[in-house]
């Protein structure tokens, strides 16, 4: 089974599928709905398969394909996964169909061609799993940008208030890294020796000047994307202004293309220059962690909120990848999926809140457990997975971003253990403001608050809860994937783990 | 009394230019025998076909590497590349011209001379069929250009410079709407591009004396004689350099290349925009082509003293034409200052002293002229009771009232912002990578800087077309006729065809990529 050709056909299947979608008959929506979703479920089942036959213990890159496109440039469509981007598929494959089913309303809403915002949200699906899929630079790069063009269309045409200033400024942003990172590409293909080919490109050795300059052009590209202090400004604009799914999707999957770029890009690519800019990569994750759950404390839009709580666990994630340790890098990559998972959820279970109460802000909400109880439950349990609480998937990947950086770097670890005491701070206090305390009379007076949630929104929730605790208890089968991979990656920077704590990971992990 | 020796002339290489400029004087007899009824079909049908013949003349000779005709035109691997890139550009320029479905009597008026807003200019801007001058004219600039990316030597080249411009001065001033605007476009065009001219031809004669005194070799102004003097000639090389000034600054001029790049956005705007495709995209190519040509064959071993110089200009060009594109509120001069910015690429791309550079300009050339059109293309659609809407404030909310040519139009700018799958992206990349290879990373990162800035004008036509809602004055999409359909699909779908798969076009072009000197 591991010569079928997965990464290829995941990467083409969603494309298909919303090509379909968007030519179904505009008069008839709910269809375009249905196909979307079982397009998507038939990517997840793919998708599980492909999981079951990685071999965990086999080469660092699996289910390699290649096929030539531009030789005259030395381009090719390789496709090849490691542990790490097996994760992130996963993770794209397991979102997306809760998306769908999440935003099954939220096109009507805004007047606006219903298949389209589901065939772009397929689109959207497929150049996911290209930029994780990629094993070609140039690819990478293709996928990298043309994911812009349908999460611009899914703000600026399905999103909120001021959806067309944030589609703008997330488009632009983007842009501007992603034009750094092209000059980067081209630098490396001159060096390189012309050739696209990520496994080729890490055998060569590249003068310290013009390694620190590439090194640059591309970490500023995955720093926007992530995004780092101070790069982070668009994140709350665009979070706050996409309708949920797709704010799920940008600050779950599309935002670990920066972290996952630098983990499969930078370290490998460039290992002096990484050693060499890791202090400042450091300091810019600690300050992300410190300044945005500090700006997340005072936010009064809901999104907005959630958007820098991410900013802030993303600082942890450039933590643990750039500590340079088994521990931590593992850490940080099961962070990217945790993170995924909670903060998707926190998305949709907010979007939910908003789309009855047809308001972001906190101080609209009050009490609202009394009304929704069972949503204010969800809501309470994605905010406590969001916290890192002992039992929830985060708490383990943030438990080893802290104790592999504690081993190499004493002061890092400390501040950034700050963080956790601030995401309580802000996370209860949203609960308080939004779920208990006193029912805002208002609240009443609005019809769609007395529905609890629907089965529909029963079946969105479910998988992902299930999934934070089952990760939570026992994260063995992802942590086993992606340690390989990680190890690997260290050993291409030239760092060995500090010899007494090698063992631990097993049993942190376990 | 010394016997004369008649030139060799090859007729089958030259053949292209020669249809093209047969074609052109055919149809001034046009004019004057065939009826006036019947002119604009015959005349179309003649521009067409000769279009056509000349591009099967230049795919027939695709193989030949010679120089001939005394000396005076090199038929080699660029010059057929760019020739029939120029001839496939010219075709769809001309179905552009050759509409008249779209407003009555065609984008042109039948006397450009009219005074402006007389009651005379009135009544012909109501529906009369305009002038069919315009193919014989089109033509002649076609066949100029031919010559001129294929010139050998200095005074052909500057021959052909004129051939083709003065017919583009016509042009100009043949809107059907905004007379005035466009009589002063032809004004200024003219005026400034005589200046342009006159240039060049001093520059013509600064390097006919610095040939002079070369051991064996009399003085000329042939590229390889050009060549022998870089290397060896005895006079002072402030000849060389002010020569070389001024026949950059000749060529710059037709190129949009800051800072001779004043003339473009009044001359854009004002023209009949079936013209101003043209100019867009076919002289784009002459010019370049030319440059690629001067600079490559005649100068090649004074790289060394041009480079930084023309390096300023191309990063000042890219500046200029990214910066002010942002504050323009008129789509046609919006598309003339990303049209100065993408010269400013292409600079850097001519600047690369390899084959890969010169494949990469050509290869870019190409690409740039079939979006250039097709995005032209889409103007001349959007338009209400005044002709063409061209302020961008009429735009808002076009993706709703014409999903499909908003859609269009946005896939066009995504390439002209350098979104891969596109072929602007694969362009880029093809002058960027030559580049940084011969180590002008300097050039790389401002071109890479003004792509960043050049991205927001774009994005606001976007915005306004897609997330705007359409207002009162909102204009409808014209259903096109079947000529500017055919350019606009054409225009498209290479436009999406070269960035996705650009390996066949790349290839002719780097086999292409050696002159003949």
């Amino acid at each position: 089974m591991s010569d079928f050709p997965f990464l290829s056909v995941l990467t083409v299947a969603p494309l298909v599928g919303a090509l379909v979608v968007a030519f179904l008959p505009r008069r008839r929506p709910e269809l375009a709905k249905q196909v979307a979703f079982a397009w998507s479920l038939l990517v997840l089942v793919l998708s599980v398969v492909m999981w079951v036959s990685f071999q965990v213990d086999g080469d660092r890159l699996q289910f390699r394909e290649s096929y030539p496109w531009i030789p005259t440039w030395g381009v090719s469509f390789t496709f090849a996964a490691d542990g790490i981007a097996l994760v992130m598929l996963m993770l794209i494959a397991v979102l997306v169909p809760l998306v769908i089913l999440a935003s099954w309303h939220d096109a009507e809403a805004s007047k606006r061609s219903v298949p389209v915002y589901f065939a772009l949200l397929l689109i959207l699906e497929s150049t996911m799993i290209g930029v994780f899929a990629a094993a070609d630079v140039f690819l990478f790069y293709v996928f990298f940008e043309v994911m812009l063009v349908p999460m611009y269309f899914l703000i600026g045409s399905y999103g909120g208030h001021q959806r067309q200033y944030a589609a703008v400024k997330f488009f632009l942003y983007s842009l501007v890294g992603g034009l750094f990172m092209l000059a980067a590409v081209i630098g490396l293909w001159v060096v390189g020796g012309k050739t696209f080919d990520w496994q080729t490109l890490t055998q060569v050795d590249i003068s310290t000047g013009t390694e620190r300059w590439l090194f640059l052009g591309f970490f500023l590209a995955f720093a926007i994307k992530a995004p780092f202090f101070p790069f982070h400004t668009w994140l709350p604009d665009a979070g706050g202004a996409a309708p949920a799914g797709a704010a799920a999707l940008l600050v779950g999957v599309l935002d670990k293309v920066g972290t996952f770029g630098i983990l499969r890009y930078c370290l490998p690519l460039f290992p002096e220059a990484s050693k060499w800019f890791a202090p400042w990569a450091l300091a810019l994750g600690l300050i992300g962690i410190i300044y945005a759950a500090l700006l997340a404390v005072g936010q009064s839009d809901l999104k907005r909120l959630v958007s820098y709580t991410s900013i802030a666990h993303f600082g942890f994630i450039g933590v643990g990848i750039f500590a340079f340790t088994t521990q931590a890098g593992t850490g940080a990559v099961l962070y990217m999926l945790n993170h995924g998972l909670a903060t998707g959820l926190l998305f949709l279970v907010v979007g939910m809140l908003i789309a009855r109460r047809g308001s972001a802000l906190i101080k609209d909400f009050g009490g609202a457990g009394k009304l929704v109880p069972l949503l204010a439950g969800v809501l309470f349990f994605a905010g406590l997975a969001s916290l890192a609480l002992p039992g929830t998937a985060p708490f383990v990947s943030e438990f080893l971003v802290l104790i592999g950086t504690f081993t190499v770097n004493k002061p890092v670890a400390v501040i950034a253990t700050l963080g956790i005491i601030l995401a309580a701070a802000y996370v209860l206090w949203m609960i308080q403001r939004t779920t208990q305390g006193t029912l805002n009379p208002e609240l009443t007076e609005v019809e769609a608050m007395r529905r609890d949630l629907s089965l529909r929104e029963k079946v969105v929730v479910a998988p992902l809860i299930a999934l934070i605790v089952l990760l939570g208890f026992y994260p063995k089968p992802v942590t086993d994937v992606i340690n390989p991979a990680v190890q690997a990656t260290m050993q291409d920077v030239g760092k060995t783990d500090p010899a007494p704590e090698v063992g631990s990971v097993q049993e942190a992990s376990q | 009394m010394t016997e004369l020796k008649l030139p060799s002339i090859d007729y089958a290489a030259l053949a292209p230019i020669l249809i093209m400029l047969g074609a052109a004087l055919l149809g001034v007899l046009v004019e004057a025998f065939v009826p006036r009824r019947r002119r604009h079909l015959v005349q179309l049908s003649l521009a067409l076909a000769a279009v056509l013949a000349a591009l099967v003349m230049v795919v027939r000779g695709a193989g030949d590497r010679l120089i001939t005709i005394g000396g005076a035109i090199a038929i080699d691997g660029p010059a057929l590349f760019l020739q029939g890139a120029i001839l496939v550009l010219a075709a769809m320029s001309l179905l552009l011209i050759g509409e008249r479905s779209v407003e009555r009597g065609g984008a042109f008026v039948a006397q450009a001379a009219v005074t402006a807003e007389s009651a005379d200019d009135r009544r012909q801007a109501e529906g009369k069929n305009g002038a069919t001058e315009v193919y014989p004219l089109t033509t002649f600039a076609i066949g100029g250009m031919l010559i001129f990316v294929a010139a050998n030597d200095l005074l052909t080249m500057f021959i052909a410079l004129e051939v083709f411009s003065l017919p583009l001065y016509l042009l100009c001033a043949l809107a059907r709407r905004r007379r005035l605007l466009s009589q002063e476009a032809a004004m200024k065009y003219f005026l400034l591009g005589a200046y342009a001219s006159a240039f060049f031809l001093f520059g013509v004669a600064l390097v006919y004396g610095f040939t002079a005194g070369i051991p064996g070799r009399a003085a000329g102004v042939d590229f390889a004689t050009v060549h022998a003097a870089v290397k060896e000639s005895p006079a002072s090389p402030v000849l060389l350099f002010a020569g070389m000034a001024l026949l950059a600054i000749g060529l710059l001029f037709k190129a949009a290349a800051a800072p001779f790049h004043v003339w473009t956005p009044d001359v854009y705007q004002g023209a009949p925009t079936p013209v101003t495709s043209f100019m867009a995209a076919c002289t784009k190519v002459a010019a370049f082509g030319a440059l690629l040509r001067v600079f490559h064959v005649a100068f090649a071993d004074a790289a060394w003293d041009f480079t930084p110089v023309l390096g300023v200009v191309a990063v000042l060009t890219m500046l200029v034409g990214a910066v002010l594109a942002v504050t323009q509120t008129d789509i046609k001069r919006l598309l003339a200052y990303s049209s100065i910015a993408n010269a400013g690429y292409l600079l850097v791309g001519v600047l690369a002293p390899s084959g890969a550079g010169i494949s990469g300009t050509m290869f870019y050339l190409a690409a740039y002229g079939f979006s250039v059109l097709a995005a032209f293309a889409v103007v001349t659609l959007v338009r209400d009771a005044d002709g063409e809407a061209t302020h961008l404030s009429r735009w808002a909310g076009l993706g709703r009232r014409s999903p499909f040519y908003a859609g269009i139009f946005t896939f066009i700018l995504l390439a002209f912002a350098g979104i891969p799958l596109t072929s602007g992206f694969t362009s880029k990349f093809a002058v960027f990578g030559p580049a940084l290879e011969a180590g002008h990373a300097w050039l790389v990162v401002a071109g890479v800087l003004t792509s960043m800035v050049l991205a927001f004008p774009y994005l606001r036509v976007v915005v306004m077309m897609w997330l705007s809602e359409p207002g009162e004055s909102t204009p409808t999409v014209t259903v096109p006729g079947g000529l500017t359909a055919t350019a606009l699909m054409i225009g498209v779908v290479a436009t999406l065809v070269l960035g996705v798969v650009p390996a066949p076009l790349l290839d002719l072009a780097t086999d292409a990529a050696a002159f003949v000197r």
